[in-house]
């Protein structure tokens, strides 16, 4: 396997190959908890955390394990890593875990995270995997945490509502009031608004995909091969 | 020789979709004004600060879509749309709940799907609905009618569209609205419902069931115009009256009410004749527009008697949109000269 630039990894981490916006996976915790920021914040961390747990010990073990049981034994890894996250926020952010319910146990079958174990962990060196486990994680942290300040603030008018049940009795006044009396819009926070504003948002990083590249292609310029440099000599008037 | 009509369409009537657009909103005339007498002029600023607002997003659509704007403004249908939305909504409505319906029918329900011709939900009712779910309180404060309570004037209207915070409007349970409670608590029978509430008309609620007979005549002249055929709306009115009737249940306290009272109740008519019949999100087929209208009726009765919300006609619709394609592939007519699926000539 070549090796890879770290630059390149973040790049296709954050924005080429972002697993929410253009592999399009995860979406089922992606739209049911992104209500909030604190909600998104909290899986897009947990989510994080699982993934750099899981490409650390896939590539650990990538040349002892044959081809035939990887994937079982892939979501083995996922699943234990997934185990120690759910417990260890138990033990620091109980509500959120409680209002994370299902989706925290959930994460074992994102598809984000057995496919970059399979795709990526399983053919690259510890540090590399490592590395590209944790700007996955980010890319995905973030669109979440985009479509939840989205969603929060269209929802309800303001943004960083409970934030103590992530960062503890300290966030507890940060709640930012953007709008006073918003009249709350259920739409945005009922499961419709989500899938609206991922379509929106996925729009506009298309949108801005197709800038760039017009721009390239402005700076660009074709030469011909064989073909001659024009010498202007003086001026026509 | 049988003088059979062929499939092409030999001779053309001058009908273009603006003449279409124009004849339905004429036909909503009559609604609008049994629905002004009854209710005052909340549904007429309705439709003027609704309108302004779907010419607006039409507009912009077809700018950021970079389509001609004259040629597709003057088909109107930002217009119907707007019509059929301000009608289903609550008189002396706020201006930014209409101003955000309109343009989650317009941009989002029409535009996104490709506008005109593409989109496979009616906009007007994913405007309702989005605006249904999102501002429960809003969509559900109908104005007494005529007779009952106070009626705002002309001037009122106005300041409760534009200056919400400053207008205190009284609003009044519809009869729909009473029916449901009922059911749900099982407590009166019909008849004690009808006189202890004076809602109560002589078939459906008070204006309602004028409301319904006026939509009603539009569409029949709709009809006769040959703007849509009979048989969508033919078989939602039959299926929601022979449900009514099945568990009218002789107007005992868990009675869902007589057919009479839910062919006049509510959006039946206005629903039946100007929505079920939108030629782009319904079926195509003959038989799939009997089928697709007969469940539709089905759904709305169930919604009204078993659902949480007291009217159905635009979830039944948005529901039956995404039938429709399907209903239409098993309905496809023969091809003449061509066997059925059976190898029947």
């Amino acid at each position: 396997m070549a090796d890879v630039s770290y630059k390149d990894l973040s790049l296709n981490g954050l924005w080429k190959n972002n697993p929410a916006l253009v592999q399009l996976l995860g979406l089922c915790p992606l739209l049911a908890v992104s209500g909030t920021v604190v909600n998104a914040l909290g899986l897009g961390v947990a989510t994080t955390m699982v993934l750099i747990l899981s490409n650390t010990s896939v590539s650990l073990i990538r040349n002892v394990v044959s081809d035939t049981v990887r994937l079982p034994t892939f979501v083995m890894i996922i699943a234990s890593a997934v185990t120690c996250i759910e417990l260890l926020m138990q033990a620091f952010a109980y509500e959120l875990f409680l209002i994370l319910g299902i989706f925290l146990p959930l994460i074992t079958t994102n598809c984000v995270i057995l496919g970059r174990a399979d795709g990526f962990a399983a053919k690259h060196a510890l540090g590399p995997s490592m590395y590209d486990g944790f700007i996955m994680g980010v890319g995905f942290a973030a669109v979440l945490v985009v479509l939840g300040g989205l969603r929060e603030l269209t929802g309800t008018g303001a943004l960083f509502a409970n934030m103590d049940l992530l960062f503890g009795p300290a966030a507890a006044d940060w709640k930012l009031v953007v709008f006073p009396n918003y009249q709350p819009f259920l739409l945005a926070i009922l499961p419709p608004g989500a899938f609206i504003f991922t379509g929106l948002i996925i729009a506009v990083k298309n949108l801005i995909d197709a800038q760039i590249k017009k721009r390239e292609a402005a700076l660009k310029t074709d030469t011909v091969k064989e073909s001659r440099r024009v010498r202007v000599t003086g001026t026509v008037s | 020789m049988a003088l059979l009509r062929l499939t092409s369409p030999h001779a053309h009537g001058p009908m273009s979709t603006q003449r279409v657009m124009l004849n339905v909103l004429l036909a909503t005339v009559p609604g609008i004004v049994v629905l002004t007498h009854f209710f005052g002029f909340g549904t007429l600023v309705n439709i003027l600060w609704g309108s302004l607002v779907a010419v607006g997003c039409e507009a912009l659509a077809l700018k950021l879509r970079r389509r001609p704007l004259g040629f597709y403004l003057k088909d109107c249908s930002a217009l119907v749309t707007a019509f059929l939305l301000c009608i289903a909504l609550p008189p002396y409505s706020p201006w930014w709940l209409i101003a955000i319906g309109i343009a989650s029918a317009i941009l989002m329900a029409k535009h996104l799907y490709g506008g005109l011709g593409y989109n496979p939900f009616n906009p007007a009712m994913v405007g309702y609905v989005i605006l249904l779910i999102s501002f429960p309180v809003q969509m559900t404060s109908w104005a007494p009618p005529r007779g009952l309570g106070e009626m705002p004037g002309l001037l009122d209207a106005l300041r409760a569209c534009f200056t919400p915070a400053l207008y205190d409007g009284v609003t009044m349970a519809t009869p729909l609205d009473l029916l449901n409670q009922n059911i749900a608590s099982n407590s009166l029978l019909l008849e004690e419902l009808w006189q202890q509430n004076p809602q109560f008309g002589l078939f459906a609620g008070v204006g309602w069931e004028w409301a319904n007979v006026a939509f009603l005549a539009g569409g029949l002249w709709l009809l006769y115009q040959r703007i849509f055929t009979w048989h969508a709306p033919v078989a939602m009115l039959a299926s929601l009256s022979l449900l009514a009737a099945l568990f009218y249940d002789g107007g005992s306290s868990a009675s869902g009410g007589s057919p009479l009272f839910h062919l006049l109740s509510g959006a039946t008519m206005f629903g039946a004749f100007f929505i079920v019949t939108d030629p782009v999100t319904s079926t195509v087929s003959l038989r799939g527009r009997l089928i697709y209208g007969a469940l539709i009726g089905a759904l709305i009765y169930v919604i009204r008697v078993r659902g949480n919300y007291p009217d159905a006609v635009a979830f039944s619709v948005l529901i039956m949109n995404f039938a429709a394609p399907f209903i239409d592939f098993y309905t496809q007519p023969r091809t003449y000269g061509h066997g059925d699926k059976r190898g029947q000539k």
